[in-house]
């Protein structure tokens, strides 16, 4: 079917007379703090007047941009309305869920993943390493906000409770990294239902404060008990994983732990997509959605409630055993709420509930800094710029999530 | 006896700044329910503000008088302008969406906020002009109380005064109260409950750009990550109080500051910060209607 013949949109006057409010408006918003810069020491002005002009125009070019689509897309509804039998855009999603694109796709990532390290330097596998943390963290708080619809801003102090496991027991009783993982998991499950039972009560908003006032706590405690956790120096000299006893260089080290995170990240996905579509899966969602309802199928609110906080608290505590025997460093700056506040932005942006978004918005958002120095600068400027803008124009997340359906029988 | 009376004044100024950014918080919920968490922001845009329009004053060389007043004033316009705007991209389109997408929505401004401010000025502390002369008369009282923690006391008490003025005897404090006991029958009876919510964001921005310029000259420095701390406590003495109640946000930003003073002063000045996360948690848990606050009955 050959498309009708478009109108090129033309912006209108009322179109420019609101672009160029807007443009005046930021002007006259950011001058003190983006146009002046006082040198308090040499009693010294600096005017930047240039950032105004770029400030004013670049708001000005936005909100006609954003006038004119808005402008388009009605067009194209009434368009829809008049003809009701053109199809409609195939969702892009559907296109890779049957199994002969599937599977190639699949396995093409895999492969790509597997000789990684073959093909790039440490530098490299470093930092895809620390990628594949995020992986695993954005799929952890994905089972709270995500499925449970629980908004938690202190999940940080998860992953500190697990780094400071593992720094802990190797400090005081030399353990070393596989005894420490499954303890410092059990810790982080443990913590999770503590901070569970005292919010069980409360609603979506102070939830969210409560989380974070705990991460907060949590990191505030590590920084001032010197006698347990060392304070702000931090904990040095953790072991690095090791494999049955063998010595490794440096640089093998390395790879080996990249090839470890690869299979935690694995297992994650593996165990979150079947806790998705389980009973307690399907639990969470009912809570999510309506939690009063979700209370009237006779679903134990309590118990699905400190389940999502136990298992999401699991992972993040994993995910910090794993980061402290990569760093072989730990100290209480690490997890700050801006940590958590990233790992938010994650499951935002992938899309809160949907396992292949997360992942997704994990790998773009730890490697396109690294690897886009301009833009490293920005990097939380975007960050916060992504939340709201996710919120506004794609709630559901880059790649939404697939629900289950069952389709009766022809 | 002395060392009381010191810490009493410290969390009386404190209290009174928290009360300034808490009003702000609670004026909000009041009216739409929502946690602004990028209202610590505001505090920390009008602590720079009036850091930098101060020190370009005393550059071109005005009298202090005039520094003073040009300054609050423009610390409480451009934060003003900032709670609108904020208001207007990152609020008015979710109005009707589910719960948890504003409260995201406030978080992503808060830290983009925080980051246009390190990118714009600077990542580092900067000092902070001590804009409130030393007062002769208090001289032989030095050590209790300072000239700085008596401007802050009166300064809010006055603002104070003001907005309950404003909120019970204006029209638009009449709009705004009947904008927050019912949205849709404020409405019906012709209020434009958009304006007031905008003026809502306005008034509490500028109120907590008036806080941050205060402390900012008690304390003497600021950075571009003041405002988080602040806020989550400001948030604390509001919820303390009961969020959405006025007299409540002011009675619990004093116990709140009371608290912290005597705590750090008596017990332990280490977890400063950990006495008010606990407060806050412990309230929550077992009076989250707070001690002025009544507690809602949710109805299906």
């Amino acid at each position: 079917m050959t498309p009708a013949p478009e109108k090129t949109a033309m912006p209108t006057g009322k179109d420019i007379r609101q672009a160029l409010i807007a443009g005046l408006w930021f002007m006259f918003l950011t001058f003190p703090l983006l146009v002046i810069k006082v040198h308090p020491i040499e009693q010294t002005v600096t005017w930047r007047w240039a950032n105004m002009l770029w400030v004013g125009g670049l708001n000005a070019a936005v909100v006609l941009a954003c006038r004119l689509v808005a402008a388009r897309r009605a067009a194209g509804e009434e368009r829809r309305r008049q003809e009701p039998d053109r199809a409609v855009a195939a969702p892009s999603q559907a296109f890779f869920l049957t199994p002969s694109r599937l599977v190639p796709l699949l396995a093409a990532v895999g492969l790509f993943f597997l000789v990684f390290p073959l093909l790039f330097s440490t530098y490299q596998v470093n930092i895809m390493t620390t990628a594949l943390m995020y992986v695993v963290l954005g799929l952890g708080l994905n089972i709270v906000v995500g499925f449970a619809g629980l908004l938690d801003l202190g999940y940080v102090a998860f992953y500190a409770v697990g780094a400071y496991t593992y720094g802990l027991l190797h400090l005081h009783f030399g353990l070393g990294f596989w005894t420490a993982l499954p303890i410092g998991g059990l810790l982080g499950a443990l913590f999770g239902v503590l901070l569970g039972f005292p919010v069980l009560r409360l609603r979506g908003d102070y939830l969210a404060i409560v989380t974070l006032g705990f991460g907060e706590i949590i990191r505030l405690v590590l920084e001032n008990w010197g006698d347990f956790s060392q304070g702000p120096s931090g904990i040095a000299n953790i072991a690095r994983p090791g494999l049955f006893g063998i010595e490794m260089s440096l640089e093998t080290s390395l790879v080996y732990q990249y090839y470890l995170t690869i299979a935690m990240a694995l297992l994650t996905i593996f165990v979150v997509n079947r806790l998705r579509n389980s009973r307690i899966g399907r639990a969470w969602f009912a809570l999510r959605e309506d939690d009063i309802a979700c209370q009237a199928m006779g679903i134990n609110k309590t118990a699905i409630k400190l389940t999502a906080f136990a298992l999401g608290a699991t992972w993040a505590a994993m995910a910090g055993v794993l980061f402290a025997a990569k760093t072989t460093f730990i100290n209480p700056a690490s997890f700050t709420f801006l940590e958590s506040a990233i790992i938010l932005c994650i499951v935002v942006l992938g899309g809160m509930g949907s396992i292949v978004g997360v992942v997704a918005a994990a790998l773009i958002l730890m490697l396109l800094p690294e690897y886009l120095r301009a833009v490293a600068e920005y990097r939380m400027l975007v960050f916060g710029a992504v939340l709201v803008l996710m919120m506004i124009v794609r709630p559901q997340g880059l790649i939404p999530r697939v629900r289950r359906t069952y389709t009766g029988s022809h | 006896m002395e060392y009381f009376f010191e810490l009493l004044f410290s969390g009386l100024t404190r209290g009174s700044i928290y009360a300034l950014i808490a009003l702000g918080y609670t004026m909000v919920y009041g009216i739409i329910g929502l946690i602004n968490f990028a209202h610590g922001e505001m505090y920390m845009i009008g602590a720079f503000t009036a850091l930098i329009v101060s020190s370009v004053l005393t550059i071109y060389g005005l009298p202090l008088p005039a520094i003073l007043v040009l300054t609050a004033l423009a610390a409480a316009v451009w934060a003003g302008a900032y709670g609108f705007t904020v208001e207007r991209l990152a609020y008015r389109p979710l109005r009707n969406a589910p719960r948890l997408a504003p409260l995201i929505s406030a978080i992503g401004m808060s830290i983009f906020l925080q980051n246009y401010v390190l990118l714009a000025q600077t990542p580092d502390f900067v000092p902070f002009p001590a804009l409130i002369p030393e007062f002769a008369f208090l001289e032989p009282y030095g050590g209790i109380v300072g000239s700085s923690d008596l401007v802050i006391l009166a300064v809010s008490a006055l603002v104070m005064a003001a907005l309950t003025l404003l909120i019970k005897y204006t029209r638009i404090g009449k709009a705004m109260r009947a904008t927050a006991q019912d949205q849709k029958m404020a409405l019906l009876v012709g209020i434009n409950v958009d304006r007031i919510i905008s003026l809502t964001f306005v008034v509490g921005s500028a109120l907590a750009a008036i806080g941050g310029l205060l402390i900012a000259s008690h304390i003497g420095q600021i950075n571009f990550a003041i405002g988080f701390l602040a806020g989550i406590k400001a948030f604390t003495a509001a919820v303390l109080g009961g969020i959405g109640s006025i007299p409540g946000a002011v009675l619990g930003s004093f116990v709140l500051g009371l608290t912290e003073a005597f705590a750090t002063g008596y017990v332990s000045s280490d977890y400063e910060d950990v006495f008010a996360f606990s407060l806050l948690v412990l309230i929550l848990i077992f009076r989250p209607a707070g001690l002025l606050g009544k507690a809602a009955v949710e109805k299906v």
